[in-house]
């Protein structure tokens, strides 16, 4: 305080004396903010390590919830059935004719091998009951074991069934045993007889291979995320094929020949624009002139990826130009300097240069496509499709709709595999994401 | 002050040669509206150094570039007046410009070697120009640039490592070594020691000396010593002016111009 005065009398002060003065004052007043900036500076630390930390909860309640709805989907309650092949059912004429092998009544084969478990089981209304335990899948099985191996007519086999969803999910724990009756998708019967095959070990729990193997079905326990899967594989290599190159042509383009002129800033501008479109936009887009114009199939990987190249071609050509953009300039220089063409200067230096960025931000379009619904409800993708795609121009769906269908779905067995795919998407996404890190130091290390 | 009466002794007889490399005539140069160059007249001569001197700001890059027609990659830049190489006019249109930046070599202020191994750093001009048949040829030639630039003791055994990892004096015999490999009429370097120690200078400046042999060189240069120590001929530029050419010796001991001299003695800039 008492320097403070002394420094308000410095002016008028002279001599060395008054140098001494102001380097004191200095002093004390830097050692007086010094406290402040400290606390500060702590502050800072503290709001950031905060926001942090909500991020990081955030997103762990929201995996925790979907690994817990989703990991019970991984397993399936199966019954354990001996099913008799009788000759008379199957193949009345003997002559293993694969058209009578295939439209043969397996259900009945079910029915019985049900029957025998439950023989006091007689009235009309239960054994409807009764048979409703089981999947329609079963019938399936027997079907596809006896077209793959006639031989088997005739004989008794042990097979593992699926059960019906909702005895699965009663199997699982979900539904509450004491609930009324009527607000329960399980009878008091169906659980009694569940008990019974409980009792004589014939309900075993397995991994579902079903999820992963097969197409969407009416019956959760039949659905799988396979033809989602391949068919957002088609959708992501076409959109990657056709985004990849024509946003790198554009990105260099703009960034290294085109002239800096009202044309391009106009140009700049739009491709700004465009990444800020709702997709929902680009869906409408799609079926008015891929669909509708073009007569691209309906549903189909084609469409949804020209629909998907259009929307990530903006966040690829920023992401490009960027990364063309931060090659410092005397490496251009120093290409056209030994005569290089502009071309060559662009492909042999500059652009293995960006490649990194380039490919860092394709995978982040790569990867927001991935997870794009909206545009894809436009143009068809969201329809019922049970077959496993077998090329681009096929109907499919993908990863991110069936994800929709299914979190719409009534079924609780649904609800969770629809949690079960996005830990698959999400497997994915990583997986992608490593991929980048990977490629990126990979290219780092070349240079 | 003797090395400096060697050098122009040898300078004397070098002038001699008869037809100049570049003879550039009223050059001027803007950038957008504002002119950086005002009626350059000036001849580089073959086997000779000529150096450019004068104030930071005052047009010595921008005339430089004008010789290779790097100013060419800048946005609203404009060149008039007329240079010509051997008597050919290079902002002619049949004047191609790759093939001219083949023949006018350049080396730049900051060394820019490209961020890969040493070897391809060098083989790069060769390979683009298709000046070498096969691989042994084109390792002749890359060995051949190392050693004129005087760096391959340093490099051979590493030749595949990058040229980024190279410390900076390196980078910029790289970047001479890489110049040369071309073949080129004339060597332009701008401020190629500003970045060096004086070990690294000097042992540049021995260089220049060397390629004086084979190469016309025009080098840019903030340091008088430097200007006097390695070029034949010198420019004085001021405000975008040429202001005075002639023997380096002619400058250095009996400028005509005041602002040469005021400049010289380092009275200003
Ligand atoms: N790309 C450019 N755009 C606009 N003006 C420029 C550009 N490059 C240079 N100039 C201007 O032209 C003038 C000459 O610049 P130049 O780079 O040739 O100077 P210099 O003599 O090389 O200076 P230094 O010794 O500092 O390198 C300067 O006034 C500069 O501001
Ligand atoms: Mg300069």
């Amino acid at each position: 305080m008492s320097n403070s005065a002394n420094g308000a009398a410095l002016p008028g002060a002279g001599g060395l004396g008054s140098i001494f003065d102001a380097r004191q004052q200095v002093s004390e007043a830097v050692s007086a903010g010094l406290k402040r900036r400290y606390a500060r500076e702590r502050r800072f630390r503290l709001y950031g390590m905060l926001a942090t930390l909500f991020a990081v909860v955030v997103l762990g309640i929201l995996l925790f919830t979907i690994i817990r709805t989703g990991l019970p989907a991984f397993t399936q309650t199966m019954i354990k059935l001996s099913v008799t092949l009788y000759p008379q059912e199957i193949d009345p004429k003997g002559d293993r004719d694969p058209q009578t092998l295939s439209s043969a009544d397996y259900q009945r084969l079910v029915r019985d091998a049900l029957d025998d478990y439950f023989p006091d089981v007689t009235s009309r209304n239960d054994r409807r009951e009764l048979f409703a335990m089981i999947s329609p899948g079963a019938t399936y099985v027997i079907r596809s074991m006896v077209m793959a191996d006639p031989s088997l007519i005739g004989k008794r086999i042990e097979i593992e069934v699926p059960l019906k969803d909702d005895i699965d999910q009663f199997a699982k724990g979900k539904i509450d045993r004491e609930a009324d009756q009527a607000n329960r998708r399980v009878s008091d019967k169906q659980i009694g007889w569940y008990q019974r095959l409980v009792d004589r070990d014939l309900i075993v729990s397995r991994f579902n291979t079903t999820l992963f193997t097969a197409g969407d079905s009416r019956s959760p326990e039949l659905a799988g995320i396979w033809g989602a899967v391949v068919g957002s594989f088609w959708t992501m290599t076409l959109t990657l094929l056709m985004s990849f190159p024509l946003a790198v042509g554009a990105a260099v383009y703009l960034e290294e020949f085109a002239p800096k002129n009202r044309w391009t800033d106009v140009i700049e501008v739009n491709i700004n624009n465009l990444a800020a479109v709702p997709s929902i936009v680009f869906g409408l887009l799609g079926l008015a002139v891929f669909i509708g114009f073009f007569g691209v199939p309906r549903s189909s990987p084609m469409v949804g990826a020209l629909v998907l190249t259009l929307m990530t071609l903006p966040i690829i050509i920023i992401a490009s130009r960027a990364a063309l953009k931060s090659v410092p300039p005397s490496i251009r220089e120093a290409a056209l300097g030994v005569g290089a063409s502009k071309m060559q200067a662009t492909l042999h230096h500059v652009l293995p240069l960006a490649m990194p960025g380039m490919l860092t931000g394709t995978i982040l379009g790569m990867a927001h496509a991935l997870g794009e619904t909206a545009p894809l409800l436009m143009i068809g993708m969201v329809a019922f499709i049970v077959d496993i795609p077998s090329g681009p121009l096929n109907s499919a769906t993908v990863m991110p709709v069936q994800i929709y269908l299914w979190s719409d779905a009534p079924e609780r067995a649904f609800i969770e595999r629809a949690s079960a795919a996005i830990m698959v998407l999400l497997g994915f996404l990583t997986v992608m994401n490593l991929l980048a890190v990977a490629l990126r130091k990979r290219f780092e290390k070349r240079w | 002050m003797i090395a400096m009466q060697a050098t122009t002794g040898r300078a004397t007889d070098a002038a001699a040669s008869p037809v100049p490399a570049f003879m550039t005539r009223d050059v001027c140069v803007f950038y957008g509206q504002k002119q950086a160059l005002t009626n350059v007249s000036l001849d580089i001569h073959r086997n000779q150094v000529t150096s450019l001197i004068g104030p930071s700001g005052c047009g010595k890059s921008t005339y430089l570039r004008c010789l290779n027609r790097m100013n060419d990659i800048i946005d609203g830049c404009r060149v008039t007046g007329s240079i010509l190489l051997d008597g050919q006019d290079i902002y002619a249109g049949s004047m191609d410009v790759v093939h001219l930046r083949a023949r006018v070599g350049m080396v730049f202020q900051k060394p820019n070697p490209f961020p890969k191994s040493i070897f391809e750093n060098v083989a790069y001009g060769p390979r683009i120009h298709g000046i070498a048949k096969d691989k042994t040829e084109l390792e002749a030639i890359v060995h051949n640039s190392l050693e004129k630039a005087g760096l391959l003791a340093e490099v051979k055994d590493r030749m595949d490592q990058p040229g980024t990892g190279l410390s900076g004096g390196q980078q910029q015999r790289l970047c001479i070594a890489r110049a040369i490999a071309v073949q080129p009429e004339v060597i332009l370097m701008d401020e190629p020691c500003s970045a060096l120690d004086p070990i690294a200078t000097a042992r540049i400046e021995e260089l220049i000396d060397e390629l004086r042999e084979h190469f016309a060189i025009v080098i840019v240069t903030h340091s008088m010593q430097q200007a006097a120590r390695v070029s034949q001929r010198t420019g004085f530029f001021h405000l975008g002016i040429l202001v005075e050419t002639g023997d380096t010796e002619q400058i250095f001991t009996n400028p005509r111009d005041k602002r040469t001299q005021d400049y010289i003695t380092g009275r200003f800039g």
